[in-house]
């Protein structure tokens, strides 16, 4: 029986979500094809072997601990020759990796060092005969291709948030492998790792989106979001490409077609028109909100909930009513 | 510095658009097509290093047929020095069989520099750059925000989800460029005018066998929106009603 490999990402020392996410589509995978195991890879520096049992709880049958000093950062070329090497024995069907930044840099050179082609930001995933078929959105979201993957192992990266993590309770074997090549060797060198703001929640990962656009008039109003975020209390704060390029929010808050893409329980656009590529990072939201003054803005023809007017008069109201709501 | 550059011809993002009768592509009539925006960023950043340096040469590389040629002469007159078309009836969609073919115009270039685009904006797949690095087994960074090279060594920034991190390489190298590191110039009357006179070379594309087909392609369901509730901070309270008892999301 074939396996099914999964790359379980890590960030300082700690598991993400979207580890987890593949740990499970790799168990969706073995299982619609009738069983075999489930093999992941975690990399990292010592300390990281006490993440396995996790990964077991979400469906590994094997968990392959990789721990060197010099790996407490992602090391594209050592973690690529390690994937490739564990992912590359055994005849494995398919090898799950997160569409994330990190996953996005890995999985191709994965993929050529091991000869084989890849599925890219997968939203959905099955077996098909000898073939891996997913769904995956193209030209901005606004059109998506099916598309089928011949190959051993068949590489496939998916997009965070499209398979929620579910557990299935297995104790996963571990087992202690050395980093493929030489950490001192790697020509791409890690430098440094620049954490945001921790405490936030993640914009992949929030249940509620905050998103703000131009139409906030100048950074300092972000300020108002960042208030009627803290009253949802599981919300994170976003921004569109005009306002990241204007620097009034870091770059890694952009949501849109060339930015994050995110896909929360409910997203409050405030003072975005709702461009065609800001569109296409948050079209899948399950409920939109739009807060904005122009009442033929693009981005009311896709909300679900349109208020016409100033963000700046509305949003502190809005907060307040969100406050008293979560206390009854 | 020699720096080449490959980019693709990507239909415009702002098109409404429409199936083909395969049901497996997007209908190409009346759609209009430009340089993928990220590779735009690429050019941009070739340029720049160009200048700084006071001398190099870049080659700007697109697969596909003919009609990539106009891409290719965007390019040109944005400043490029040269293009190579790799002539093929169509791209794949497949990233490694294109990777084959780029690695195979590449590998004896002599180049410094391979710039990709972070990503092709209509296939979306985000491949074909670190591909064609492990093919070259060339160091490769990713979805570079910031790039800075000084005396033959790199240092390049990459943004995460919620932080950001930073690596240092030797050229030679392959780098994908993320949006906003370089607004993209638009070429000059002057520019335009010199781009018919740059060489376009065409050679065959040597690409790798296809494992990755598109089988289907669909317009994804139309979002029931549209409902406007109100107006101005009057109209809160109802939003709050509806979020708690429709969307159940309060």
């Amino acid at each position: 029986m074939a396996n099914t490999f999964a790359y379980a990402e890590t960030r300082a020392g700690e598991l993400r979500r979207v580890a987890l996410e593949a740990v499970t589509a790799a168990r969706q995978l073995a299982d619609a094809t009738g069983g075999g195991e489930v093999h992941a890879l975690i990399i990292g520096a010592p300390g990281i072997a006490a993440k396995a049992e996790q990964l077991g709880k979400y469906g590994a049958d094997v968990v392959t601990v990789v721990e060197d000093p010099a790996l407490d950062m992602y090391s594209p070329e050592v973690v690529a020759a390690t994937a490739a090497q564990i992912a590359g024995v055994g005849g494995q069907r398919a090898a799950v990796f997160s569409a994330s930044a990190q996953g996005k840099d890995l999985a191709p050179r994965v993929a050529a060092k091991l000869g084989v082609s890849m599925i890219a930001d997968a939203t959905s995933l099955q077996a098909s005969g000898d073939s891996i078929v997913a769904t995956h959105p193209v030209n901005t979201g606004k059109v998506v291709a099916t598309v089928s993957l011949t190959g051993s192992p068949a590489l496939v990266t998916i997009r965070p948030g499209a398979i929620p993590p579910q557990e299935s309770n297995r104790t996963a074997r571990v087992e202690n492998a050395k980093p493929a090549i030489d950490p001192a060797s790697a020509r791409v060198v890690p430098k440094e790792l620049i954490q945001g703001n921790t405490t936030q929640l993640d914009l992949g990962e929030a249940p509620v989106v905050v998103s703000g656009g131009r139409g906030l008039k100048v950074p300092e109003n972000f300020s108002l979001l960042e208030d009627l975020a803290a009253a949802f209390g599981n919300a994170a704060v976003g921004a569109t490409r005009a306002v990241t390029d204007e620097g009034w929010r870091p770059h890694g808050d952009q949501i849109g077609q060339t930015g994050r893409l995110v896909s929360p329980d409910l997203y409050v656009a405030v003072g975005i028109s709702g461009a065609i590529q800001h569109l296409a990072g948050m079209r899948t939201s399950r409920t939109i909100v739009a807060i904005n003054k122009d009442r033929e803005a693009p981005i009311f023809k896709i909300a679900d909930y349109g208020v016409v007017g100033d963000a700046l008069e509305i949003v502190p109201v809005l907060t307040e009513a969100v406050k008293e709501a979560k206390k009854e | 510095m020699k720096i080449a550059v490959c980019i693709k011809r990507v239909p415009d993002m702002e098109t409404r658009f429409k199936i083909a009768a395969d049901g497996a592509s997007v209908d190409q009539t009346g759609l209009k097509f430009d340089m993928s925006d990220f590779d735009g960023y690429a050019v941009e950043v070739a340029l720049r290093l160009k200048e700084k340096e006071g001398q190099g040469d870049i080659t700007v590389i697109s697969l596909g047929p003919s009609v990539v040629q106009e891409t290719l002469r965007k390019a040109l007159s944005m400043g490029a020095d040269r293009a190579i078309q790799l002539e093929t009836d169509s791209v794949p969609f497949d990233g490694l069989a294109i990777a084959k073919a780029l690695a195979a115009e590449l590998k004896d270039g002599g180049f410094d520099l391979i710039l990709f685009g972070r990503m092709a904006i209509d296939s979306s797949n985000q491949t074909v750059g670190p591909m064609t690095a492990v093919l070259l087994d060339l160091p490769c960074l990713t979805a570079a925000s910031s790039l800075d090279i000084e005396g033959g060594r790199a240092t390049a920034r990459r943004e995460l989800e919620g932080g950001a991190e930073i690596f240092e390489f030797q050229l030679p190298a392959v780098i994908s460029i993320d949006e906003g590191i370089a607004r993209p110039r638009l070429p000059s009357l002057k520019g335009i005018m010199g781009a018919k006179k740059k060489p376009l070379e065409v050679k065959p594309a040597q690409l790798g066998d296809v494992h990755l087909t598109v089988t289907k392609m669909e317009l994804p369901p139309e979002r029931a929106g549209g409902r406007i509730i109100g107006e101005g901070p009057d109209a809160v309270p109802e939003l709050v009603r509806l979020l708690r008892t429709e969307a159940k999301v309060l």
